[in-house]
């Protein structure tokens, strides 16, 4: 049984006289203890707001709807009342969120600050609890924690105040981390740092982490089982290798045909997704990314893609997925181009180069070689 | 500055621009009634740089490094404080306000934010008919009209965008407003000041290509000012690397990935995340001490000592290097052939520690590291 369940979870905002609008639909997920889960997607896929709804942080207004089902450890998390939640909440779920300046207190002194989760679930006080702040940052690579833990957070950079907040996150040896998008606001160099200091946390402590990014590099890196969310639905998910190397779905396809690499030549034209994501979220008439997609063929619309679930528990929603190497002919269905949407290049969404797809490239002279 | 002398007199290239020890320092003030300065913020201390004709030229950094400070002064956005600027055999840094005006029609920016860069209550058509009549560009109305039909044109904007206000745009629209209120003037020289970073992978890929497509239609030469390594180098023929305020590498954009040669470069080029599970884990990381050291109070000699895997006890400290050339490249450090070749090692304690030295602290006193296992 793993360790966070989350089935089926989906989050509406409903305005007075406006349509609502879906920002999450229907997400599933699974976390076990000791793993790396990463949810990447562009801005407004709903990653933040899945994180938000888990942790109970979404604001109580009319108009909010969530449903579904996050299960931690045996208890649903949506059903529980505040008063339970806030006792889980620090303790086995802790979060660590994008801007570590706007996320503490600017005029508390960092030490209150990391002192005050020691008092609210370890009960320590006092001259103990000071003990304790000062071991937690050091131990997250402050250096003089003693002394840090009398400044406020504007006297500390950001990648230190950024270590501040991952000090108050494990500082109850929670199982479950949540972190979103904690290297976006950081320079590459503390990136770097933030990253590996993450990585030593989940291996020595056996916590599980869901990482929250839009940076696929971070994820190579970093994760075992990603989920790749569009439009609020997770469209794609694999173990870290398949994903990147075999990619079933046309978004994440484009995804990665979309980022320059490092160690890729000048002069490499990248094949970017045409269009941008639309704002309502047309799920209902189909699959959301059949305006984009290059592969799009009739039966996309109508009704949303159905999870294809194969062999090695990868999973993707779409009905024309892209081939995989070395199954030349399987599925090949007519390849509908991209309308050219105003505003945007005419592009290519599948990249011509090796993890792109035999039997996708309309070539027949191609298929005559071999 | 004594390597000015050397690069005088070779027209090797068409070069469109030529900097020259160029320095932009800040006043820091205090006092209430008479400000005093106590001290300057040496934003740029000493670049000397050219960009050829045609080619773009990219600049990465980390933030306050002092990168936009030098694409600003470069276009005499903010007064360099010393130095020389040539803009095509004219100098700028001493040109009459009114004539630099005119130059201005020739060097365009296109900046980071597209929402707080656009007017939100001017429409496009306005936004983009305001430079062309400062400048006298288009007798009449329907002279101009065409001119921004055409631009619009080129950066893949429909016709229908000129009435409409920059909210109305998604953020690769805005952007690529931004790019067509610079290019409406015909300008041979685009400073691009982080022009993908607010942007999603998808739209800012969009936009990387455009400014490839563009440059190769007209001919444009590019200053890219990003922190994205893996955006510069994908559109930059040349790449300079800074650190506090000066430049420590410059080389061919591929070369800078196969063999880089400063320390700092090194260490910049092995943070960057590659979206490749294998080569990730193969990677060697050089994991940098601390934070960037206060650009008011540098460390002396060189700026990268305190930070540097490779620092040596002597020069480092008290010698501060100079650009100097190693195969293709311009490398401010004194012991890169050695680092280079491998004679040099790391030293491995500085290196694992991956906790922040403090401004100006040495990095002995940083107390030592945590053993791993110890967490939690």
């Amino acid at each position: 049984m793993a360790l966070l369940d989350v089935e089926e979870l989906s989050v509406t905002f409903a305005r007075r006289n406006q349509r609502p609008v879906r920002a999450v639909d229907g997400v599933s997920f699974s976390v076990d203890a000791g793993e790396v889960v990463g949810l990447v997607g562009e801005s407004g896929c709903g990653k933040s707001v899945t994180s938000l709804a888990i942790m109970g942080l979404l604001p109580k207004q009319p108009g909010l709807t969530v449903g579904g089902k996050a299960v931690f450890d045996g208890t649903d998390l949506l059903k529980i009342d505040d008063r339970s939640r806030r006792d889980i909440r620090g303790r086995d779920i802790a979060m660590i969120f994008q801007d570590p300046l706007s996320s503490l207190n600017p005029v508390v002194p960092i030490g209150i600050q990391v002192t005050e989760v020691l008092t609210r679930h370890r009960g320590m006080k006092g001259e103990a609890a000071a003990k304790e702040a000062a071991q937690l940052l050091d131990r997250v690579g402050i250096p003089d924690p003693k002394r840090r833990l009398k400044e406020y957070p504007h006297q500390l950079s950001g990648g230190m105040r950024q270590r501040a907040l991952i000090a108050m996150a494990v500082a109850c040896q929670p199982r479950l981390l949540i972190a979103d998008e904690p290297t976006t606001a950081l320079d590459v160099t503390i990136q770097a740092q933030i990253l590996e200091l993450l990585k030593d946390l989940v291996r020595d402590s056996g916590t599980a982490l869901v990482m929250i990014t839009h940076d696929l590099g971070v994820v190579a890196g970093m994760c075992d089982t990603i989920n790749v969310l569009y439009g609020g639905r997770v469209v794609e998910t694999a173990r870290r290798r398949p994903l990147f190397r075999q990619p079933r779905h046309p978004y994440t396809v484009g995804l990665l045909g979309s980022v320059p690499r490092l160690d890729a030549g000048r002069g490499e034209r990248l094949n970017p997704i045409p269009g941008s994501v639309r704002d309502l979220l047309p799920w209902p008439d189909g699959c959301a990314f059949a305006p984009r997609c290059t592969r799009r063929i009739d039966s996309c619309v109508g009704e949303p893609p159905a999870l294809v679930v194969t062999h090695d528990s990868r999973g993707y929603r779409c009905v024309n997925p892209a081939p995989l190497p070395g199954a030349p002919g399987e599925e090949v269905r007519e390849v509908v181009p991209g309308s050219a949407t105003p505003g945007s290049v005419p592009a290519q969404a599948v990249p011509d180069d090796p993890p792109a797809v035999p039997g996708l490239a309309a070539t027949p002279s191609e298929e005559d070689v071999a | 500055m004594s390597t000015g002398s050397e690069r005088t007199t070779e027209p090797r290239d068409d070069v469109l621009v030529d900097v020259r020890d160029l320095k932009v320092h800040f006043p820091i003030k205090r006092g209430v009634l008479f400000d005093r300065t106590v001290g300057h913020v040496k934003a740029v201390d000493g670049v000397d740089l050219r960009i050829v004709r045609g080619e773009t030229y990219g600049l990465v950094g980390e933030s306050g490094c002092g990168k936009s400070t030098l694409g600003r002064a470069l276009l005499q956005l903010t007064p360099p404080t010393s130095g020389e600027v040539n803009f095509d055999g004219v100098e700028l840094t001493t040109l009459a306000p009114n004539k630099l005006r005119t130059m201005r029609r020739r060097m365009q920016m296109i900046f980071q934010d597209p929402m707080s860069s656009l007017d939100p209550r001017q429409n496009v058509e306005s936004i983009l008919t305001e430079g062309l009549q400062t400048h006298g560009i288009g007798g009449d109305r329907n002279a101009r009209r065409k001119i921004i039909a055409e631009t619009l044109d080129q950066v893949g904007l429909p016709r229908w965008a000129l009435s409409r206000y920059p909210h109305e745009f998604s953020g690769g629209q805005r952007q690529r407003i931004g790019i067509a209120r610079a290019l409406v003037l015909g300008p041979e020289l685009i400073v691009a000041d982080e022009p993908v970073s607010a942007l999603d992978v998808s739209i800012q890929a969009q936009v990387v290509n455009l400014l490839d497509e563009l440059q190769d239609n007209l001919g444009l030469t590019y200053l890219v000012i990003a922190h994205d390594l893996a955006v510069v180098r994908h559109i930059s023929d040349t790449v300079g690397v800074m650190y506090l305020g000066a430049l420590v590498e410059e080389a061919p954009s591929d070369r800078l990935y196969t063999e880089p040669l400063h320390p700092y470069t090194r260490a910049l080029m092995s943070a960057v995340p590659v979206p490749d599970p294998d080569v990730e884990d193969r990677r060697e990381r050089i994991l940098l001490a601390g934070d960037l050291p206060s650009p008011a109070n540098p460390p002396s000699g060189c700026r990268f000592h305190t930070r540097c895997p490779w620092a040596q006890p002597t020069r480092c400290a008290d010698e501060r290097p100079e650009l100097r050339e190693i195969g293709g490249s311009r490398v401010a450090c004194h012991w890169a052939e050695q680092i280079a070749s491998g004679e040099l090692r790391p030293h491995k304690v500085s290196v694992e520690v991956v906790r922040p030295v403090d401004e100006g602290e040495e990095p002995a006193v940083v107390s030592a590291p945590t053993e791993p296992g110890s967490f939690v």
